[in-house]
């Protein structure tokens, strides 16, 4: 809301400069911005009034003027402008005047005519943007006052912006109350007597539920001038507040919205039929509001109806064909008080924001609507004339009088500084809230009207705070007792698992959440994504169900910017749809390509496999990695050949592989990565470390080659050899693979190295021997091994 | 004989020095001092020698065979110098060329501002708290006192999900929600996370980080909150803030305020940069998670971590956080 400084200052004038009142406002909790009503102000410009026209003896289109500048003789002023009339009174440049874009009026001669000065338009006063001729002044303007006078150009604009909790700021009124508070001086309240009614035309209304309107006034107006023009001093009062003149009654409406913060709407009483109504809408209704656009109606909105149907959305936007118009001469002038919640939302779902919308979506003062009534009357005969009828009110008459108790103790505990109860007292009444000592050191206060959103203590505490200044609240250094949290060892952190890929040289990214259904589906087919209701794109319109969604275009993002290695790993939740749950996952997932290693000179180039991620993996799950098991396993998005889910036991922990080449080609990605992703639940718990006796005995290693089909994984050998070794065989591990000539088609040597150690005693060679025996047997047995020579 | 032993030695001292190598010097001691070397021989003569003669002789080889030998030692060492030195100049290696395998990778600067803000505050005894991203109306608005027709809604468009039945977060404070429900004071919490908001442009991402903390136990007042807040500002950007509180309004705290810290810019002027929200938790707040707010107070707080990261390593665009692009992230290694 824009707001011209001088207007405020006829409500409340403190002795300070308005950028002093500014920053009191703002610490008071208010946003807002101060600029000047004019750049430039310009020089020189008085009122001119033409008192005669010729026609230009050599131009058409240019007329002879003769203009009164207040002073001597008129002056010869030459002017293009169509408007140009006897009798009209514009801005006029005198000789040695300097406007506001720099230009300087001298003496000239156009087409041989002398001309001594210029008529200005608004534009050449940086006015307006645009220039339609001649900028007319009112009728009553004083040829030869400096048009920065008569137009009181000397002012700033408050520019302002409330909070949610403060719609009582949103007008002249409201901020004078406010800066009367801040300040401790007082309002200046213009006289408003109540306006003499000489008819009795009334128009009936109805409320069908007063919690949606607690309160209607209306008045009719009649035998109003239709030819009766906004003055220039509310035409520039409204300009300050960027709202564009219209027809006098509109005109007026707005300047009392903007005065007092009771949005009016005026109907023409002619296009009116029967009773006007408060009431929802029904089915299928239609409006046709003010900007011309026909709106359906949702079911119960709040309506302003008549018998023969919907006027206008109630504290939105009045109706197109229920407005006033150049011909209106019977006005219904409409003051009612519609609660936030009967009309929040309306605005925003028919997209149509208004002044009015968004001061009864933060509340209007409920005490307020007979006031504005008379206030509009009271302008609207003086500058239309016309006719007053009575006022027609319904609701409640008088809002219910709020009280709400305030602890002096609890305002000092709650803040932690004790501000005193006299200033309590003092800063609370500068609102008009009245104060009655209780029993104890409780006060029984008194809200005014249009503080409606003080309703409990703590807002009370609040407005003290604020009036005292949060800045003279001292800062105190806590004193709590320590209340140290569990850690507990048994448990990693995420940052712990973060290091550990850091360390390996990964690079975390951070994808948003929202992504492309169509990448979604090719990654992860066999789970259901939760869909937005509204997204933002239709390419963030689903939550990704893992990881790889988003490190994929990351990965095809740097790869378009020459990155042709990369190791990125990222941390988030992922949302699966289960029948009507949305199941969160936390989990942990990588993306690799490239080279196995940075290019370099001291390692052979070649690029990473499945192996090269499975040592990173492997180093994720650190301390417990003897607990996970690798199985191949197929996933619809990676290599059936190159791919293993990770377990833990029985439960799921994750997928590692290749991307799949059908994947590659329907993401259109050129070359698979790598990826693994892992959940983070089933990583966390990595217990706490229980040691063993150390062996005081030498321990005994044999190594074993076998042959085995290439199907035959290297996990089913050192499963059967870990059983048929028995307690003696301490470790055992894969140390070679070898393939070739030697050992036959389709088929691979595996090397084994066996360790042998017990507790209690030195092993002899035939233990060893025959245990090394019955593990070649087994792998035998159960694998179809031959025992290499 | 005289000038035959100076002689001798004058000879096998320059052969001495003039071997070039081990071998070289080695034949020279058999040479001279072995079985049959020559001063061996001289030695054997004794046998044809008697009395003070045979004496003096003894004493005279005696003498020319440890001078012999001290300078095939002197000799033998430089010798082994020179091998190891010429050993080791071959040996010599680049060492300036890179270590074999990878350099560090880095954590997103969101990350590392989530961490920093948690160890400051876990400090003090804020545990890290976290929920889930998909919500309800009642934790993430109507617990939080901001009704269905509170313009407070319009101020964080929402994403929804489920046909309106649940909404993806607009901030964290549903997790405050959630621990008052599960806890009884005095909690201290600090919960940081992903949050959504429908919007998309240069200084608005739909998805964002925000970090926010609660502090609810016996008198706990908006005086501590002042200081926590202020030393918080202080820690985190390692120098003297100075902060500013000013009213403001969250449905959910009251007094509620805006911080600000004085900032300076590069033409040497400072202005004020709103931070963070804060205020004392709503009594109708502790109403919806059964606490008694007559018993307790608290104070709450809110920040974006992407705002907080922008400031603190000099990010000016938002949109460089979400697009992983690695010349950025590289620079927080």
């Amino acid at each position: 809301m824009k707001l011209s400084e001088n207007w405020l200052r006829e409500w409340v004038n403190p002795q300070a400069t308005i950028h002093d009142i500014a920053e009191r406002l703002v610490m008071g909790g208010l946003e807002l911005e101060i600029e000047p009503a004019v750049d430039t102000l310009p020089q020189g410009v008085v009122v001119g009034r033409i008192v005669a026209a010729e026609r230009h003896p050599q131009a058409d289109r240019l007329q002879v003027c003769r203009v009164d500048v207040g002073q001597g003789e008129p002056l010869q002023i030459v002017c293009g402008a169509p408007n140009a009339r006897v009798g009209l009174h514009a801005p006029c440049a005198i000789v040695g005047a300097t406007l506001p874009g720099g230009m300087q009026i001298g003496h000239a001669k156009l087409r041989g005519v002398e001309s001594f000065g210029m008529l200005c338009s608004a534009k050449e006063l940086a006015l307006s943007d645009k220039s339609e001729g001649l900028f007319e002044l009112d009728a009553t303007s004083k040829p030869g006052q400096p048009i920065t006078d008569y137009l009181n150009l000397q002012d700033h604009i408050l520019n302002l912006e409330i909070t949610p909790n403060r719609g009582d700021c949103l007008s002249v009124l409201g901020l004078a109350r406010d800066i009367s508070a801040l300040y401790g001086v007082n309002i200046k309240r213009p006289n408003l007597p109540p306006a003499i009614v000489v008819g009795h035309q009334q128009v009936k209304v109805e409320i069908d539920d007063l919690a949606t309107c607690p309160a209607y006034a209306g008045r009719v107006i009649s035998k109003l001038n239709p030819k009766a023009r906004t003055p220039d001093w509310m035409q520039e009062r409204l300009r300050r507040s960027g709202i564009r003149c219209i027809h006098p009654l509109v005109d007026i409406t707005a300047y009392v919205m903007l005065e007092l913060g009771q949005p009016l709407h005026a109907f023409d009483r002619a296009k009116l039929l029967g009773t006007v109504r408060v009431r929802r809408t029904r089915a299928g209704e239609q409006l046709k509001v003010l900007t011309g656009d026909v709106i359906e109606l949702k079911r119960s909105e709040l309506l302003i109806a008549d018998d023969n149907g919907p006027l206008a959305l109630a504290g939105v936007m009045g109706g197109f064909d229920s407005g006033v118009t150049e011909s209106t001469t019977t006005v219904f002038l409409e003051s009612a008080c519609f609660a936030p919640a009967a009309v929040s939302g309306t605005a925003r779902h028919h997209k149509l924001n208004s002044d009015a919308a968004y001061r009864f979506e933060r509340g209007v003062d409920p005490a307020l609507q007979r006031t504005a009534l008379e206030r509009a009357t009271q302008l609207i005969t003086e500058i239309c004339g016309g006719e007053v009828h009575p006022i027609t009110q319904v609701g409640r008459t008088q809002p219910e009088q709020v009280t709400v108790r305030l602890r002096h103790a609890r305002l000092v505990q709650l803040l932690g500084h004790e501000i005193p109860a006299r200033e309590v007292e003092a800063l609370l009444g500068r609102l008009g809230i009245t104060m009655r000592n209780e029993i104890g050191d409780a006060w029984v206060c008194r809200i005014p009207s249009h503080r409606y959103d003080l309703r409990l203590e703590a807002d009370l505490i609040e407005e003290a705070a604020r009036l005292y200044g949060y800045d003279r609240i001292p800062a105190k250094p806590y004193l709590a007792a320590l209340a140290p949290s569990r850690v507990p060892e048994s448990q990693r952190s995420l940052a712990s698992l973060r290091g550990t890929l850091v360390a390996r040289s990964w690079q975390e990214a951070v994808s948003l959440a929202f992504v492309d259904p169509r990448v979604q589906s090719a990654l992860d087919p066999q789970t259901t994504p939760v869909p937005v209701d509204n997204p933002i794109a239709d390419t963030q319109s689903v939550m990704r169900t893992t990881l790889w969604s988003g490190l994929i275009p990351a990965w095809t993002y740097n790869r378009q910017r020459q990155v042709e290695r990369l190791r990125l790993f990222e941390v988030g939740v992922c949302f699966a749809l289960r029948g009507d749950e949305v199941v969160e996952t936390t989990r942990i997932a990588g993306l690799a390509a490239g080279g196995a290693a940075a290019e370099q000179w001291g390692k052979k180039d070649r690029p990473a496999d499945f192996y090269d991620l499975k040592a990173d993996v492997a180093a994720l799950l650190g301390s417990v990695a003897d607990q996970f098991r690798f199985e191949a396993a197929t996933h619809p998005a990676l290599h059936p050949g190159r791919s293993a889910r990770i377990l833990r036991g029985d439960s799921h922990a994750g997928w590692i592989g290749e991307l799949h080449p059908q994947t590659v080609r329907a993401l259109d990605l050129g070359t698979a990565p790598l990826l693994f992703e892992l959940d983070w639940p089933v990583l966390r718990e990595v217990g706490v470390p229980k040691t063993r006796a150390l062996s005081e005995f030498p321990s005994s290693r044999r190594d074993i080659a076998v042959v085995v089909g290439e199907a035959v994984e290297a996990q089913t050998l050192l499963d059967c050899a870990r059983r048929a070794g028995g307690n003696l065989l301490q470790k055992v591990f894969v140390f070679d693979i070898y393939r070739g000539e030697a050992v036959g088609k389709a088929c691979k040597s595996v090397a084994l190295g066996l360790i042998f150690n017990d507790y209690s005693r030195t092993l002899t060679v035939e233990e060893i021997d025959a245990a090394t025996m019955s593990v070649t047997e087994a792998l035998a047995r159960e694998a179809g091994a031959q025992i290499r020579q | 004989m005289t000038q035959e032993f100076d002689d001798l030695l004058d000879k096998a001292r320059r052969d001495v020095a003039a071997a070039a190598d081990a071998r070289t010097l080695d034949a020279l001691r058999v040479d001279l001092l072995g079985k049959k070397g020559r001063i061996t021989e001289l030695l054997k003569r004794l046998a044809t020698l008697q009395g003070e003669e045979r004496k003096a002789w003894g004493e005279r080889v005696n003498t020319l065979k440890d001078a012999v030998a001290s300078a095939i030692e002197t000799r033998a060492s430089a010798l082994a110098d020179q091998e190891l030195r010429a050993r080791l100049a071959a040996e010599a290696i680049d060492v300036t060329l890179s270590g074999r395998g990878d350099a560090t990778g880095g954590l997103h600067p969101i990350t590392r501002t989530i961490d920093r803000i948690c160890q400051l505050f876990g400090e003090l005894g804020f545990e890290t708290v976290e929920g889930p991203e998909v919500e309800d109306d009642f934790h993430n608005f109507n617990a939080l006192n901001i009704p269905e027709a509170h313009p407070a809604r319009a101020m964080q468009d929402t994403f929804y999900v489920m046909n309106g039945a649940r909404l993806l977060r607009t901030h964290t404070s549903p997790v405050q929600i959630r621990t008052m429900q599960a806890r009884t004071p005095p909690i201290r919490i600090i919960c940081p996370g992903r949050v959504y908001r429908c919007d998309s442009d240069r200084t608005h991402s739909p998805m964002f980080h925000q970090i926010e903390g609660l502090y609810v136990a016996e008198k706990v007042t908006f005086a501590d909150l002042k200081y926590d807040l202020q030393t918080f500002l202080s820690r985190f950007f390692e120098r003297d803030v100075e902060a500013l509180f000013r009213p403001s309004y969250f449905p959910f705290v009251e007094p509620g305020a805006d911080v600000h810290m004085r900032w300076a810019q590069a033409d040497g002027s400072s202005r004020w940069l709103e931070l963070l929200g804060c205020g004392m938790v709503h009594p109708k707040v502790f109403e919806a998670v059964g606490i008694d707010p007559e018993r307790y107070t608290g104070y709450a707080f809110g920040m974006g971590v992407e705002r907080m990261a922008m400031l603190r390593y000099g990010v000016d665009d938002l949109r460089l956080f979400f697009n992983n692009d690695l010349r950025f992230l590289e620079q927080f290694k």
